[in-house]
């Protein structure tokens, strides 16, 4: 299938990108940007999506590759998720995003999709929202009015939808160290390489064989990514114990609303996501 | 219309293309690379993939744009001097294929995989080749070509030449 015929550019700053973006908007057109095209590539050849302008920031310098910054990590919007999983910082201070990434797709998708593009397309099926979501992350954004920090709570407001704003370019994401945290992305796929009907990313900290502290995010259990809270409540201070991990995993379903699809029912995407955080959970606290 | 340059197995090319132009229809429609298929045309099945600035990637999720000033190297640049490339060698001689619409993109992934994994468990050819589906192998064969070009030095830098044993019918 061929994309619907579309105006391209491909700014070398982030200041040119805004513009262009900018100058769509003002014009009345629809203008899209182009990260690693993962995900828009397909949306453009079903059509789905049939933007004016195309704007590729894929080679703005800058917008690619991680960097130490104290008590976190920053990594620009535009690192692949292929750079993501082998890079050493996000491997020792994040290593649930390395998990995570890792299981995105495919080598050769994950050649080319980016971290801040799978954050800005925002698919509630798609693995890194619900990380980011659970990590806390912070998400940069640059603007016509200069640059704004969104945490990841107020990022992901609805199916396919941020809270970015029209002419606003994701540029970085600011990961907290999780040292001497336990992790573990849990997903359930039909087929290699499928979306997740589910996933969990856990992170856990233990202290004296104690649970003090869980960040449970979930993958595909509604129009965005959702905190499992009330697990997360559950889990402080308990055994990091198969009991007791259990019984605070059977409130993963809590406060969530998952779609009914072919795939699967709303049903059974619950009884997934009790099944699949206690796995999470349990494997996050234990030894490494 | 973008101005483009790209170097497609070894030749560079300089072309005009539209925006909305896929890199696999670029190399098959403007210059005759036919080598490369197109499979599902959803980014699914892996059999458009190519290797582009030394990763491999799924041609029909790429704009030839997206390929300027890049490097590519398709099934059709891997045969060097009349020798096939040790995988090419090992599909043939494993029987990693039947209909063989899959192959050059299983081909180019597998060689993606060995330069990351020169000597792969069976296990870890079948993780690195997820992107890539067959429907009449059942897979054995071809993570068995994959395993015998490792055996071969496929993935230790000897990526073209390397296959010194008989002539190649291409």
């Amino acid at each position: 299938m061929i994309p619907a015929a579309f105006d391209y550019v491909r700014p070398e700053s982030v200041g040119e990108a805004v513009g262009a973006l900018a100058g769509a908007e003002a014009a009345g057109s629809e203008a899209k940007v182009l990260a690693g095209g993962q995900s828009l590539l397909p949306l453009l050849r079903m059509r789905l999506a049939f933007p004016d302008l195309v704007v590729d920031v894929g080679r703005i310098p800058g917008l690619r590759g991680v960097r130490d910054d104290g008590d976190a990590l920053l990594i620009g919007a535009m690192t692949t998720h292929h750079e993501v999983v082998a890079d050493p910082l996000v491997r020792r201070h994040a290593g649930l995003l390395a998990a995570a990434t890792a299981t995105v797709a495919d080598p050769a998708v994950r050649h080319l999709g980016t971290l801040g593009g799978s954050l800005a397309h925002a698919d509630p099926a798609a693995d890194l929202p619900a990380v980011a979501l659970a990590l806390d992350a912070e998400l940069t954004a640059v603007g016509p009015r200069g640059r704004r920090t969104v945490p990841a709570r107020e990022f992901f407001t609805d199916y396919l939808t941020t809270a970015l704003e029209p002419g606003e370019l994701l540029t970085g994401i600011r990961v907290p160290k999780y040292d001497g945290w336990g992790f573990r992305y849990e997903k359930f796929s039909r087929t290699a390489q499928a979306w997740a009907l589910v996933g969990v990313a856990a992170a856990v900290r233990c202290a004296g064989g104690r649970i003090a502290e869980a960040r449970i995010g979930l993958t595909s259990m509604g129009p965005t990514p959702v905190r499992a809270a009330a697990v997360e409540a559950a889990l402080a201070g308990a055994q990091a114990a198969e009991e007791p991990v259990a019984e605070a995993a059977s409130a993963a379903a809590e406060g969530t609303r998952p779609a009914a699809d072919l795939s699967g029912s709303a049903a059974y995407r619950a009884h997934l996501a009790r099944v699949l955080t206690r796995r999470a959970v349990l494997a996050a606290a234990g030894p490494a | 219309m973008s101005r483009i340059s790209v170097t497609v197995d070894g030749t560079t090319y300089e072309d005009d293309v539209e925006p909305r132009l896929l890199l696999v229809h670029y190399l098959r429609d403007r210059l005759g690379l036919t080598g490369t298929p197109v499979g599902c045309d959803t980014g699914n099945c892996g059999a458009c993939t190519v290797d582009v600035s030394g990763a491999s990637v799924k041609s029909c999720s790429m704009l030839a744009v997206q390929a300027d000033g890049a490097e590519v190297t398709t099934i059709q640049g891997l045969a060097a001097d009349g020798r096939w490339h040790p995988l090419q060698r090992a599909f043939h001689e494993e029987h990693g294929l039947q209909c063989g619409y899959c192959t050059p993109g299983m081909i180019l992934a597998a060689r993606d995989l060995l330069r990351a994994n020169p000597h792969p468990t069976a296990e870890e050819v079948r993780h690195g080749l997820e992107g890539n589906l067959c429907r009449c192998t059942g897979y054995q064969n071809i993570v068995r070509a994959v395993l015998a070009a490792a055996d071969a030095g496929a993935g230790t830098g000897a990526d073209s030449g390397a296959d010194t044993g008989g002539e190649a019918a291409i």
